[in-house]
């Protein structure tokens, strides 16, 4: 599959360090997943907490191999800032998606199926079927 | 008839305003926010205002769409999409005619209004910017300094109200009693149309 294009995708926190560890985590339990282009953008532009249109739609170019990104979003204002760039047609790549799934467990699942050639769909729906996992 | 002059008036009595009241707003934010909202939203207006004397568009959609994408690159917290979506719409709306009556901006403002609560999901009664939006606009059909007063009302009106939407949706209950900085807010950029018109 080295030819293959992936999906790519965009981790958005509130914290810089949330994002990075997120996304290293993902690609660490995903094993095997090196190939599959991740971003994270965590934080605002000056380092502090919160979420920055710039830096979401610098990752989301950054994954981009023209076959679908998918962002995965913590909380409030981040789901907020992409919806908000969704909404304004040309900031994202096309084919971005905003997908609705717990952030943590999502990425994972998300990395994991991208990492086998899955479509956007595919990668999708895998992040939001982690919802359903139970713990205990 | 009311000119891309008008507009710039109204972004820069905004942010006049939200300078002069950040920290009254983030004061409200501390209960039952994260206490970054004036100092967000402050960030955010100083950026609009540079934004606009180094551009100075011609049209008072250009102004407004301009203004909100400033807001949303700059503010960092859910206010910025939510305001920057607030005003590109009605930029948008307002298309790019060099001048506009108040009916037009009223029409405009209520598809802002609108894409906001689209938005966030937020309805009317939620303790949120709708709350003081929707009277204000409402009454914008009357006269601006009408708008100014009935979005004060609305804003004031939040605080028997129970939060359902955003962080403070999180206490539940113990958010009763605090008024709304969101709501707030937005008082006060109705306030600043007033001010525009001199009203």
């Amino acid at each position: 599959m080295s030819d293959e294009k992936l999906v790519g995708i965009v981790l958005v926190s509130h914290s810089a360090q949330v994002a990075v560890s997120v996304a290293e985590l993902a690609k660490g339990l995903a094993g095997g997943a090196a190939a599959v282009p991740v971003a994270p953008a965590g934080g605002t532009e000056g380092g502090e907490l919160g979420t920055s249109a710039e830096l979401i739609a610098a990752a989301a170019a950054s994954v981009d191999r023209g076959v679908g990104v998918a962002v995965l979003t913590d909380l409030g204002s981040a789901v907020l800032t992409v919806k908000a760039l969704l909404a304004e047609g040309d900031e994202l790549p096309a084919q971005t998606r905003l997908v609705d799934c717990p952030f943590l467990e999502g990425a994972v699942a998300a990395v994991v199926t991208a990492a086998t050639g899955a479509d956007l769909d595919g990668v999708a729906a895998a992040a939001s079927e982690a919802y359903s996992y139970r713990k205990v | 008839m009311l000119d891309a002059d008008f507009f710039r008036r109204w972004m820069t009595a905004t942010a006049a305003s939200v300078d002069r009241e950040a920290e009254r707003l983030t004061a409200l934010d501390s209960p039952i926010g994260d206490a970054d909202h004036g100092s967000n939203l402050q960030r955010g207006f100083t950026a609009v205002t540079a934004a606009l004397e180094k551009e100075a568009p011609d049209t008072p959609g250009a102004v407004l769409i301009l203004a909100g994408r400033q807001l949303i690159s700059t503010v960092g917290g859910a206010s910025g999409p939510l305001y920057g979506t607030l005003l590109r719409r009605t930029g948008k709306a307002l298309g790019d005619a060099a001048e506009v009556d108040r009916a037009q901006l009223a029409d405009a403002l209520r598809a802002g209004v609108d894409a906001v609560m689209t938005l966030g999901g937020a309805a009317p009664g939620d303790k949120t910017m709708i709350d003081a939006l929707v009277p204000g606009v409402d009454a914008l059909g009357d006269s601006f300094g009408a708008a100014r007063d009935a979005a004060e009302q609305g804003a004031l009106a939040t605080i028997p109200l129970q939060a359902r939407k955003g962080r403070a949706s999180y206490l539940g209950e113990r958010s009763i009693g605090h008024q709304d900085p969101g709501a707030t807010s937005s008082a006060l950029l109705v306030a600043g149309l007033a001010e525009a018109a001199g009203e």
